[in-house]
Protein backbone atom coordinates (compact mmCIF):
# COMPACT_ATOMS: atom_id res chain seq x y z
CA UNK A 1 0.00 0.00 0.00
CA UNK A 2 1.49 3.05 -1.40
CA UNK A 3 -1.17 5.87 -1.93
CA UNK A 4 -1.58 5.99 -5.63
CA UNK A 5 -3.66 2.99 -6.38
CA UNK A 6 -6.58 3.70 -8.42
CA UNK A 7 -5.21 6.87 -9.39
CA UNK A 8 -3.99 7.96 -13.42
CA UNK A 9 -1.33 10.09 -13.82
CA UNK A 10 -0.52 11.98 -16.93
CA UNK A 11 3.01 12.91 -17.52
CA UNK A 12 4.33 15.34 -20.33
CA UNK A 13 7.74 15.56 -21.98
CA UNK A 14 7.86 12.03 -20.26
CA UNK A 15 11.13 10.82 -22.59
CA UNK A 16 13.04 13.53 -20.68
CA UNK A 17 14.72 12.79 -17.96
CA UNK A 18 12.84 14.86 -15.25
CA UNK A 19 9.49 13.55 -16.77
CA UNK A 20 10.49 9.88 -16.88
CA UNK A 21 11.95 10.38 -13.53
CA UNK A 22 8.52 11.79 -12.35
CA UNK A 23 6.06 8.63 -14.18
CA UNK A 24 8.75 6.28 -12.44
CA UNK A 25 7.82 7.99 -9.41
CA UNK A 26 4.12 7.86 -9.57
CA UNK A 27 4.19 4.15 -10.85
CA UNK A 28 6.22 2.98 -7.79
CA UNK A 29 3.06 4.47 -5.82
CA UNK A 30 1.10 2.45 -8.03
CA UNK A 31 -0.51 4.78 -10.46
CA UNK A 32 -0.99 4.07 -13.57
CA UNK A 33 1.13 6.45 -16.13
CA UNK A 34 -0.02 8.23 -19.46
CA UNK A 35 3.63 8.70 -20.78
CA UNK A 36 3.09 11.59 -23.43
CA UNK A 37 5.65 12.40 -25.29
CA UNK A 38 6.85 14.65 -28.21
CA UNK A 39 9.29 13.46 -30.72
CA UNK A 40 11.47 10.99 -28.69
CA UNK A 41 10.11 7.79 -29.36
CA UNK A 42 12.67 5.96 -28.26
CA UNK A 43 13.40 7.56 -25.14
CA UNK A 44 9.45 7.14 -23.90
CA UNK A 45 9.52 3.67 -24.82
CA UNK A 46 12.50 3.33 -21.97
CA UNK A 47 10.30 5.74 -19.67
CA UNK A 48 7.22 2.96 -20.54
CA UNK A 49 9.71 0.39 -19.92
CA UNK A 50 10.83 1.24 -16.46
CA UNK A 51 6.98 2.49 -15.46
CA UNK A 52 6.27 -1.09 -16.23
CA UNK A 53 9.32 -2.74 -13.69
CA UNK A 54 7.79 0.05 -11.21
CA UNK A 55 4.56 -2.55 -11.22
CA UNK A 56 2.47 -0.07 -13.12
CA UNK A 57 0.70 0.24 -16.65
CA UNK A 58 2.28 2.97 -18.80
CA UNK A 59 0.37 4.20 -21.44
CA UNK A 60 2.27 5.50 -24.50
CA UNK A 61 1.29 8.65 -26.32
CA UNK A 62 2.51 11.29 -29.07
CA UNK A 63 1.70 14.35 -29.47
CA UNK A 64 2.27 17.24 -30.40
CA UNK A 65 1.83 20.31 -27.76
CA UNK A 66 2.07 23.07 -30.00
CA UNK A 67 -1.42 21.39 -31.57
CA UNK A 68 -4.57 23.53 -29.76
CA UNK A 69 -6.33 19.87 -30.09
CA UNK A 70 -3.08 17.71 -28.23
CA UNK A 71 -4.38 18.62 -24.56
CA UNK A 72 -7.54 16.46 -25.39
CA UNK A 73 -6.37 13.55 -26.77
CA UNK A 74 -3.65 13.19 -24.35
CA UNK A 75 -6.53 13.54 -21.30
CA UNK A 76 -9.05 11.06 -23.93
CA UNK A 77 -5.62 8.46 -24.02
CA UNK A 78 -6.08 7.72 -20.24
CA UNK A 79 -9.57 6.26 -21.11
CA UNK A 80 -12.73 5.96 -18.79
CA UNK A 81 -10.49 6.71 -16.22
CA UNK A 82 -9.53 9.91 -16.49
CA UNK A 83 -6.59 12.15 -15.24
CA UNK A 84 -6.32 12.36 -11.48
CA UNK A 85 -2.67 13.77 -11.63
CA UNK A 86 -1.19 15.93 -14.09
CA UNK A 87 2.52 16.92 -14.24
CA UNK A 88 2.95 19.22 -16.84
CA UNK A 89 6.61 18.72 -17.42
CA UNK A 90 7.17 19.02 -21.43
CA UNK A 91 9.12 21.80 -22.00
CA UNK A 92 11.77 23.42 -24.94
CA UNK A 93 14.71 25.92 -24.69
CA UNK A 94 15.69 28.41 -27.59
CA UNK A 95 17.73 30.43 -25.77
CA UNK A 96 19.46 33.27 -26.46
CA UNK A 97 20.20 37.35 -25.79
CA UNK A 98 16.57 39.47 -26.09
CA UNK A 99 18.65 41.85 -28.70
CA UNK A 100 19.38 38.55 -30.80
CA UNK A 101 15.94 36.78 -30.08
CA UNK A 102 13.21 36.73 -32.53
CA UNK A 103 9.67 36.46 -32.25
CA UNK A 104 8.86 32.87 -32.93
CA UNK A 105 11.81 31.95 -30.07
CA UNK A 106 9.65 33.57 -27.86
CA UNK A 107 6.23 32.82 -28.56
CA UNK A 108 7.25 28.99 -29.83
CA UNK A 109 8.80 28.52 -25.87
CA UNK A 110 5.83 30.30 -24.16
CA UNK A 111 3.87 28.01 -26.83
CA UNK A 112 5.20 24.40 -25.73
CA UNK A 113 5.66 25.42 -21.77
CA UNK A 114 2.82 27.24 -20.57
CA UNK A 115 0.10 27.42 -23.66
CA UNK A 116 0.37 23.34 -23.62
CA UNK A 117 0.33 23.49 -19.39
CA UNK A 118 -2.87 25.58 -19.56
CA UNK A 119 -4.54 23.44 -22.10
CA UNK A 120 -3.31 20.44 -20.54
CA UNK A 121 -4.88 21.98 -16.79
CA UNK A 122 -7.88 22.88 -18.50
CA UNK A 123 -8.98 19.79 -20.13
CA UNK A 124 -7.70 17.68 -17.02
CA UNK A 125 -9.87 19.56 -14.48
CA UNK A 126 -13.13 18.62 -15.75
CA UNK A 127 -12.92 14.92 -14.41
CA UNK A 128 -11.18 15.89 -11.60
CA UNK A 129 -13.95 18.25 -10.55
CA UNK A 130 -16.03 15.89 -11.60
CA UNK A 131 -14.06 13.44 -8.86
CA UNK A 132 -13.10 16.04 -6.53
CA UNK A 133 -10.11 14.69 -6.42
CA UNK A 134 -6.79 16.14 -8.27
CA UNK A 135 -3.24 16.98 -8.10
CA UNK A 136 -1.80 19.61 -10.81
CA UNK A 137 2.03 19.85 -10.43
CA UNK A 138 4.04 21.98 -12.78
CA UNK A 139 7.62 21.86 -13.54
CA UNK A 140 8.37 25.23 -13.33
CA UNK A 141 12.22 26.30 -12.84
CA UNK A 142 14.21 28.16 -10.45
CA UNK A 143 15.06 30.46 -13.60
CA UNK A 144 11.08 31.49 -13.46
CA UNK A 145 12.12 33.02 -9.70
CA UNK A 146 15.04 34.81 -10.38
CA UNK A 147 16.01 34.94 -14.49
CA UNK A 148 18.68 34.10 -16.43
CA UNK A 149 20.47 36.13 -19.14
CA UNK A 150 19.83 33.87 -22.45
CA UNK A 151 16.92 32.79 -21.36
CA UNK A 152 14.16 35.38 -21.46
CA UNK A 153 11.71 33.76 -23.04
CA UNK A 154 12.27 30.18 -20.72
CA UNK A 155 12.09 31.88 -17.75
CA UNK A 156 9.11 34.24 -18.55
CA UNK A 157 6.92 30.59 -19.73
CA UNK A 158 8.51 29.22 -16.06
CA UNK A 159 7.46 32.21 -14.31
CA UNK A 160 4.00 31.94 -15.92
CA UNK A 161 3.73 28.80 -15.19
CA UNK A 162 3.96 30.09 -11.32
CA UNK A 163 1.32 32.28 -12.39
CA UNK A 164 -1.00 29.80 -13.64
CA UNK A 165 -0.79 27.77 -11.18
CA UNK A 166 -1.46 30.15 -7.99
CA UNK A 167 -5.07 31.11 -10.15
CA UNK A 168 -6.34 27.81 -10.74
CA UNK A 169 -5.25 26.88 -7.33
CA UNK A 170 -7.54 29.15 -6.03
CA UNK A 171 -10.29 28.20 -8.64
CA UNK A 172 -10.38 24.88 -7.42
CA UNK A 173 -9.09 24.69 -3.81
CA UNK A 174 -13.10 24.18 -2.33
CA UNK A 175 -12.99 21.03 -4.78
CA UNK A 176 -10.08 18.49 -3.74
CA UNK A 177 -7.75 19.43 -6.32
CA UNK A 178 -4.36 21.35 -5.25
CA UNK A 179 -2.10 22.87 -8.16
CA UNK A 180 1.72 23.41 -7.38
CA UNK A 181 4.68 23.63 -9.05
CA UNK A 182 7.83 22.34 -8.88
CA UNK A 183 11.11 24.57 -9.17
CA UNK A 184 13.95 22.84 -10.36
CA UNK A 185 17.59 24.19 -10.19
CA UNK A 186 20.02 22.33 -12.17
CA UNK A 187 19.81 18.81 -13.00
CA UNK A 188 21.63 16.97 -15.94
CA UNK A 189 19.49 16.65 -18.84
CA UNK A 190 19.50 17.12 -22.19
CA UNK A 191 18.48 21.44 -21.58
CA UNK A 192 22.15 21.33 -19.70
CA UNK A 193 24.06 19.42 -21.73
CA UNK A 194 24.13 22.41 -23.91
CA UNK A 195 25.61 24.45 -21.42
CA UNK A 196 29.18 25.39 -21.22
CA UNK A 197 32.06 23.92 -19.18
CA UNK A 198 32.32 27.14 -17.66
CA UNK A 199 29.05 28.00 -17.26
CA UNK A 200 28.87 24.85 -15.45
CA UNK A 201 31.22 25.54 -13.17
CA UNK A 202 29.88 29.05 -12.06
CA UNK A 203 26.72 27.53 -11.90
CA UNK A 204 28.02 25.49 -9.35
CA UNK A 205 29.63 27.98 -7.27
CA UNK A 206 25.87 29.61 -7.04
CA UNK A 207 24.22 26.36 -4.81
CA UNK A 208 25.25 25.75 -1.45
CA UNK A 209 24.60 22.38 -1.42
CA UNK A 210 27.64 22.10 -4.20
CA UNK A 211 26.53 19.85 -6.70
CA UNK A 212 23.61 19.63 -9.34
CA UNK A 213 20.25 17.89 -8.43
CA UNK A 214 19.31 14.33 -9.51
CA UNK A 215 15.87 14.19 -11.49
CA UNK A 216 15.10 11.54 -9.55
CA UNK A 217 15.18 14.62 -6.02
CA UNK A 218 12.44 16.63 -8.06
CA UNK A 219 10.57 13.47 -9.13
CA UNK A 220 10.21 13.12 -5.23
CA UNK A 221 9.07 16.31 -4.86
CA UNK A 222 6.87 15.48 -7.36
CA UNK A 223 5.19 12.34 -5.83
CA UNK A 224 4.71 14.08 -2.58
CA UNK A 225 2.99 16.68 -3.68
CA UNK A 226 0.90 13.73 -5.50
CA UNK A 227 0.04 12.28 -2.53
CA UNK A 228 -3.22 12.06 -0.43
CA UNK A 229 -0.78 13.18 2.55
CA UNK A 230 -0.50 16.25 0.52
CA UNK A 231 -4.28 17.55 0.32
CA UNK A 232 -3.54 20.92 2.54
CA UNK A 233 -0.93 22.42 -0.05
CA UNK A 234 -1.96 24.26 -3.31
CA UNK A 235 -0.92 27.67 -4.63
CA UNK A 236 2.74 26.49 -3.81
CA UNK A 237 6.21 26.86 -5.47
CA UNK A 238 8.75 24.01 -3.90
CA UNK A 239 12.34 24.52 -5.11
CA UNK A 240 14.04 21.93 -5.42
CA UNK A 241 17.53 23.56 -6.36
CA UNK A 242 20.32 22.70 -3.80
CA UNK A 243 19.31 25.89 -2.00
CA UNK A 244 20.43 28.01 -4.76
CA UNK A 245 17.17 30.54 -4.80
CA UNK A 246 16.47 30.24 -0.75
CA UNK A 247 14.87 33.63 0.07
CA UNK A 248 14.45 34.56 -3.59
CA UNK B 1 -34.46 14.70 -30.79
CA UNK B 2 -35.79 18.58 -29.23
CA UNK B 3 -37.61 17.94 -25.90
CA UNK B 4 -39.92 19.58 -24.04
CA UNK B 5 -39.11 22.32 -21.20
CA UNK B 6 -40.35 19.94 -18.61
CA UNK B 7 -38.37 17.17 -19.69
CA UNK B 8 -35.10 19.24 -19.55
CA UNK B 9 -36.03 20.99 -16.44
CA UNK B 10 -36.16 16.95 -15.14
CA UNK B 11 -32.79 16.50 -16.38
CA UNK B 12 -31.47 19.63 -14.82
CA UNK B 13 -32.35 18.34 -11.82
CA UNK B 14 -30.27 14.74 -12.35
CA UNK B 15 -27.23 17.16 -13.45
CA UNK B 16 -27.93 19.68 -10.41
CA UNK B 17 -28.63 16.87 -7.77
CA UNK B 18 -25.05 15.08 -8.79
CA UNK B 19 -23.11 18.72 -9.61
CA UNK B 20 -24.22 20.78 -7.10
CA UNK B 21 -25.44 18.11 -4.66
CA UNK B 22 -28.20 20.08 -4.06
CA UNK B 23 -31.87 18.25 -3.01
CA UNK B 24 -34.01 17.38 -6.44
CA UNK B 25 -36.60 18.78 -4.72
CA UNK B 26 -35.43 22.70 -4.57
CA UNK B 27 -34.92 22.73 -7.92
CA UNK B 28 -37.81 24.16 -10.10
CA UNK B 29 -37.80 25.97 -12.64
CA UNK B 30 -38.15 29.13 -11.17
CA UNK B 31 -35.38 28.20 -8.47
CA UNK B 32 -31.90 30.76 -9.18
CA UNK B 33 -28.56 29.56 -9.24
CA UNK B 34 -26.85 31.88 -6.92
CA UNK B 35 -29.65 32.86 -4.18
CA UNK B 36 -32.09 29.56 -4.33
CA UNK B 37 -29.48 26.96 -4.89
CA UNK B 38 -26.17 28.45 -3.73
CA UNK B 39 -23.93 28.18 -6.82
CA UNK B 40 -21.11 29.89 -6.43
CA UNK B 41 -19.19 30.83 -10.19
CA UNK B 42 -17.00 27.49 -10.20
CA UNK B 43 -20.21 25.54 -9.13
CA UNK B 44 -22.00 27.23 -12.94
CA UNK B 45 -19.46 26.22 -14.82
CA UNK B 46 -19.89 22.47 -13.75
CA UNK B 47 -23.22 22.72 -14.54
CA UNK B 48 -22.51 24.05 -18.09
CA UNK B 49 -19.76 21.70 -18.16
CA UNK B 50 -22.41 18.60 -17.20
CA UNK B 51 -25.70 20.39 -19.55
CA UNK B 52 -22.86 20.56 -22.89
CA UNK B 53 -22.18 16.95 -22.15
CA UNK B 54 -25.56 15.54 -21.39
CA UNK B 55 -27.40 17.31 -24.11
CA UNK B 56 -24.14 16.80 -26.61
CA UNK B 57 -24.43 21.02 -27.28
CA UNK B 58 -22.07 24.36 -26.92
CA UNK B 59 -22.79 26.94 -24.69
CA UNK B 60 -20.72 30.02 -25.01
CA UNK B 61 -20.03 32.10 -22.12
CA UNK B 62 -22.01 35.53 -23.60
CA UNK B 63 -25.16 32.94 -23.77
CA UNK B 64 -24.44 31.95 -19.91
CA UNK B 65 -24.06 35.37 -18.50
CA UNK B 66 -27.82 36.54 -19.31
CA UNK B 67 -29.07 32.73 -17.61
CA UNK B 68 -30.20 33.28 -13.57
CA UNK B 69 -33.02 30.45 -13.09
CA UNK B 70 -32.88 26.76 -14.09
CA UNK B 71 -36.26 27.62 -16.05
CA UNK B 72 -33.76 29.83 -18.01
CA UNK B 73 -30.87 27.32 -18.69
CA UNK B 74 -33.60 25.14 -19.57
CA UNK B 75 -34.59 27.35 -22.74
CA UNK B 76 -30.75 27.57 -23.57
CA UNK B 77 -30.58 24.04 -23.84
CA UNK B 78 -33.76 23.89 -25.65
CA UNK B 79 -32.92 26.64 -27.89
CA UNK B 80 -29.24 25.20 -28.60
CA UNK B 81 -31.11 21.73 -29.40
CA UNK B 82 -33.26 23.10 -31.98
CA UNK B 83 -30.08 25.25 -33.37
CA UNK B 84 -28.43 21.40 -34.41
CA UNK B 85 -31.31 20.62 -35.54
Amino acid sequence: MSGLEGRTALVTGASGAIGRACAVALAGQGARVVVAYGSDEQGAQETADLVKAAGAEPVVVQADLTDPGAAKELVAAAGEAGIDILVNNAGLTRDGLVLRMRDDDFTGVLEVNLVAAFRCTREALRGMLRRRWGRVISISSVVGLVGNPGQANYAASKAGLIGLTMSVAREVAGRGITVNAVAPGYIPSKLTDAMGEEAKQATLGQIPVGRLGTPEEVAAAVRFLAGEEAGYITGQVLAVDGGMTMGA
Amino acid sequence: MAQSREEVVETMKDVLASELGVEADKVTADARFKEDLDADSLDLVEVVLALEEKFGIEISDDQIAGVKTVGEAADLVISKQTAVG
